[in-house]
């Protein structure tokens, strides 16, 4: 079973109490009325599914029930690591060569 | 709470308006192990921000927890973490933790739950596997002593799991899920003394 670092409770705990909650750090634009179709396409239904390194947004349902950030590698299902929801993309991952 | 009971029984256009606990005195014992439903407690659920914390506190009577995983207890009355704004507050002494709730003007939610959830003891030196049967966290006692507390789940329902003793565990969970939990903890049981 997979660990994961929850980084509110600050600890790593078994994957079946974490749902993944889809691609992070996608804004959604200020003036959502205002956007153009292409644009909101864009924003709502476009993901980036990389085959590699990718950022998503994680629950922990059965635990704190936070959401936070994960750093995923979706070839090896590695966490490479995890942080707050609200925080910065962080610039280095542990690990990973770019 | 006797009062109000009596007088229901007593009127008989309302027969069946008691209050039924789920599960109410189902028992299961093993070698080495007891799964007991406890009796009804008072529970509250209590999201609250930081700068609440201290009032909140004062009014319950205990300190609320602030560190993950890690509860408080004084006088009959419990307080779990279960978020960084998020706590479950269980009282078996008969006292009402939401009436210690509203005299608070502090920022705070505080939600009366006593029906919602049921609780389970599973006592004896073979508790932490009986747990462990369906519940997928390191249980050991450097993991999880004496006064840890956590949401997390047993097999496929969500429990709230609080260590009282070093061979004893407290088991909250939703009364729907209460049979399945209850039946869960009592097959674990069977396996843990086997
Ligand atoms: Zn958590």
């Amino acid at each position: 079973m997979l660990l994961i670092r929850c980084p509110y409770c600050e600890e790593e705990r078994p994957e079946l109490e974490f749902r993944n909650a889809g691609e992070a750090h996608i804004a959604r634009s200020a003036n959502i009325a205002g956007e153009s179709d292409d644009d909101f396409e864009k924003f709502f239904f476009i993901r980036s599914n990389p085959k590699g390194i990718i950022y998503e947004r994680w629950r922990h349902m059965h635990g704190c029930a936070r959401f936070f950030n994960a750093v995923r590698d979706t070839v090896t299902d590695k966490f490479v690591m995890t942080y707050k929801a609200g925080e910065p993309k962080p610039a280095k991952l542990p690990g990973v060569a770019k | 709470m006797a009062k109000a009971a009596a007088k229901k029984t007593t009127s008989a256009t309302s027969p069946s308006v008691d209050r039924r606990p789920a599960l109410a005195g189902r028992a299961v014992s093993a070698t080495g192990v007891k799964v007991e439903v406890l009796p009804p407690a008072e529970r509250i659920s209590l999201r609250a921000p930081e700068a609440s914390v201290a009032a909140l506190s004062k009014a319950l009577g205990l300190t609320l927890p602030k560190k993950p995983k890690t509860s408080a207890s004084k006088a009959g009355r419990t307080a779990l973490w279960l978020g960084p704004d998020e706590w479950l507050v269980i009282d078996e002494g008969g006292n009402d933790p939401l009436a210690d709730c509203a005299t608070v003007t502090a920022l705070h939610s505080a939600v009366g739950i006593s029906h919602r959830n049921i609780a389970i003891s599973v006592a004896g030196p073979a508790a932490e596997a009986t747990v462990n049967s369906g519940c997928p966290q390191d249980l050991s006692l450097d993991a999880f002593p004496v006064g840890a507390a956590s949401r997390t789940i047993l097999g496929k329902a969500e429990i709230v799991l609080l260590r009282t003793a070093n061979d004893a565990f407290h088991v909250e969970c939703w009364r729907s899920f209460s049979d399945y939990v209850f039946t869960f903890l009592s097959e674990g049981a069977r396996d843990a003394a086997g």
